[in-house]
């Protein structure tokens, strides 16, 4: 399992276009991802529902986590977005 | 339901009149039964609510794609690109196949899956709980498509149509191709509405407030007559040619040109109210002297983030070029907790008519984003050969007026004014005059605080009338102060575009008069009629 924990850079947090661009990125990624915020359960990255109930803010730590091969291919690419401004 | 044959009746918008068959907006879907027993086995109804989701992803991505490549509206595209991405959410999936495994039909499945999403993203508030609309829209359509009933929201019949609603919101109407519509009847609403708002802005034929209305069958051809304020279903051809003849009549006595003057020559400008650069050459086809109220809400509508100082000054410069050697009033961002924007959480409120909006929105942590928009007004102001007016909305006494002047004139902006909206600034005219530039009344708002009545009720739209003598009495006295300091002042709210009320307005003292352009013209032919001192008698009896 491989895993990393990112600041999410977003101003307007992991919300609208943001989310929309990180769950197609973990649809698209050939291996299934998951999202967690410190204190809830970790959910599937592919959800855009369960991604929006996280609820995260800019600044907020996030742990991503993949599992199989392409793993930390994927999880590079994904804390690459979270780590960048995605809005704009 | 036996068919109706006699006319129905409500408030009439406009004067024209269109006959048409009618579309109805479908309603929602009531909530799915809880107990009843499903057609087929589990595995059927997971897939007839996988179909069903299916099938509402393909509409809405079909809708998203005609507002951003054929309507050029980016803003509503991105909303529904982002309802598509939640109907194809997997996780749906698996809670329907929960359920539909413990016994319930598609339809229920799917509403309690919703359900529970919903409540998570109530529960976070803020951005999130704005996002649930956009869930329940989605559950009422896939509840709809299950059962074979028509998708919730505007009808897209081959043939243009009367479009008949319980009522119309921004967001029903930013997909409307108002080109088909012949006429609108809405059962609720008054007569500032949004229904009745957008209806006069384009000249389509309306009637609000109709009882009965969601009574007419669909298809039924029925004549919409905006100045009657009636809606006859089956209507002879009689009937039509007569509606027809009047309408043409009025039209035949709006053809005096040129600006804006009272018979004896006194000047009352006549400009336009526009809500973006789009609106600019239907203003200018009309005669308009200039803008009297530009909306810039349309920047900040379903934008996710604010936009950016030069995105706005451009947007402003559009606008401006159409108007060179004009007057153009812009009126800052006017949000509130009944048009929250996801950058501005204002936080639900009991009574938004009575909260945080307008000016008061941008008086505290949020007041970064008032600056901006002065300084990309500013920006734009600079190389354009327009005259811009700048003023705020909600403005309760002198003392909000004077802070609104200091911040715009910081920005460089050089005409500062406020609008007069609440009675308290009207019944504070003198002083506040003296700290502005020019004041333009927003009589749809001053109405509904004067007489205490939601003008988004359809019960109370009988008070939501300018004519009434507390209304008029405002804008005497707002006019008196203006006419003591020699500063303009407007009328920019519905009341502006009646024909008949025109001069007793330019009697109580009111300089200019900003409409919807397709008023423009017959506007123009009530004040030629009238000398100055005629509009002054009017003003005098309309008082008592």
């Amino acid at each position: 399992m491989a895993e990393r924990i990112v600041t999410v850079a977003s101003r307007v947090g992991l919300h609208a276009r943001p989310a929309a661009v990180f769950v197609k990125a973990a649809s698209a990624a050939p291996v299934p991802v998951t999202i967690a915020k410190e204190g809830k359960d970790p959910v599937s990255a592919r959800s855009i529902l369960a991604v929006l109930g996280l609820d995260v803010r800019q600044g907020d730590q996030v742990t991503i986590a993949a599992d199989g091969t392409g793993a930390e291919a994927t999880l590079d690419e994904l804390e690459a977005l979270l780590s960048a401004d995605l809005e704009g | 339901m036996a068919a109706i044959t006699e006319p129905l009746r409500g408030l009439g918008v406009g004067s024209a009149a269109a006959t048409g068959p009618v579309a109805r907006m479908a309603a929602r879907p009531a909530e799915p039964s809880a107990t009843a027993r499903p057609q087929g086995d589990p595995a059927h109804e997971s897939a007839r609510a996988a179909a069903a989701l299916r099938e509402v992803a393909r509409e809405l991505a079909r809708r998203a794609a005609v507002a951003r490549d054929e309507l050029g509206r980016a803003d509503a595209a991105e909303i529904l690109e982002a309802q598509v991405l939640m109907a194809e959410d997997p996780s749906l999936l698996d809670g329907i196949g929960e359920r539909t495994a413990a016994g319930l039909t598609a339809e229920r499945a799917i509403f309690e899956t919703f359900a529970q999403y919903r409540d998570l993203l109530a529960e976070a508030g803020g951005y999130l709980a704005d996002r649930v609309s956009d869930l329940d829209d989605l559950a009422a359509r896939a509840i709809a498509v299950a059962s074979g009933v028509p998708m919730p929201g505007v009808p897209e019949p081959a043939e243009p149509f009367v479009l008949v609603a319980l009522d119309l919101a921004p967001a029903d109407t930013a997909l409307l191709d108002l080109t088909r519509v012949l006429a609108v009847v809405t059962q609720e609403g008054g007569p500032t509405s949004h229904t009745a708002i957008l209806a006069r802005a384009r000249g389509i034929p309306a009637v609000v407030g109709v009882a009965g209305a969601l009574d007419l069958a669909e298809g039924t051809p029925v004549l919409v007559d905006g100045a009657a304020g009636t809606v006859t279903p089956h209507p002879s051809p009689d009937l039509i040619a007569a509606a027809q003849e009047r309408a043409q009549a009025r039209a035949r006595t709006a053809q005096v040109t040129g600006p804006g003057r009272t018979a004896d020559g006194v000047p009352i400008s006549l400009l336009a109210n526009i809500g973006g650069p789009g609106d600019v050459a239907d203003a200018v086809a009309a005669g308009a002297e200039g803008v009297g109220l530009f909306r810039t809400e349309f920047l900040y509508l379903g934008s996710v983030t604010p936009p950016s100082l030069e995105t706005q000054a451009q947007a402003y410069r559009a606008v401006l070029n159409g108007f060179p050697g004009c007057r153009v009033v812009a009126r800052t961002l006017d949000a509130g907790a009944d048009k929250p924007l996801p950058f501005l959480p204002l936080g639900a409120e009991p009574n938004p008519a009575l909260g945080v909006r307008g000016l008061r929105a941008f008086r505290g942590e949020h007041q970064a984003l008032l600056d901006t928009q002065l300084a990309a007004l500013a920006k734009a102001a600079q190389d354009c050969a327009a005259e811009l007016w700048v003023m705020a909305p909600m403005i309760a006494d002198e003392h909000d007026a004077a802070w609104f002047v200091q911040r715009a004139r910081e920005h460089g902006l050089q005409t500062v004014g406020a609008m007069i909206e609440v009675p308290s600034a009207a019944l504070r005219a003198e002083p506040l005059l003296s700290a502005v530039d020019f004041v333009s009344l927003g009589t749809n708002d001053l109405t509904q605080y004067a007489l205490a009545a939601d003008r988004m009720l359809g019960s109370l739209g009988s008070l939501q009338d300018p004519w009434h003598p507390a209304v008029l009495r405002l804008i005497e006295l707002t006019g008196r102060a203006g006419a003591a300091c020699g500063k303009s002042v407007g009328v920019c709210g519905e009341a502006a575009a009646d024909p008949r009320l025109a001069p007793v307005l330019a009697g109580l003292g009111v300089t200019s008069l900003s409409m919807a352009p397709s008023a423009i013209a017959e506007v123009r032919a009530a004040l030629a009629a009238h000398t100055m001192e005629q509009c002054r008698e009017l003003a005098r009896a309309a008082l008592q």
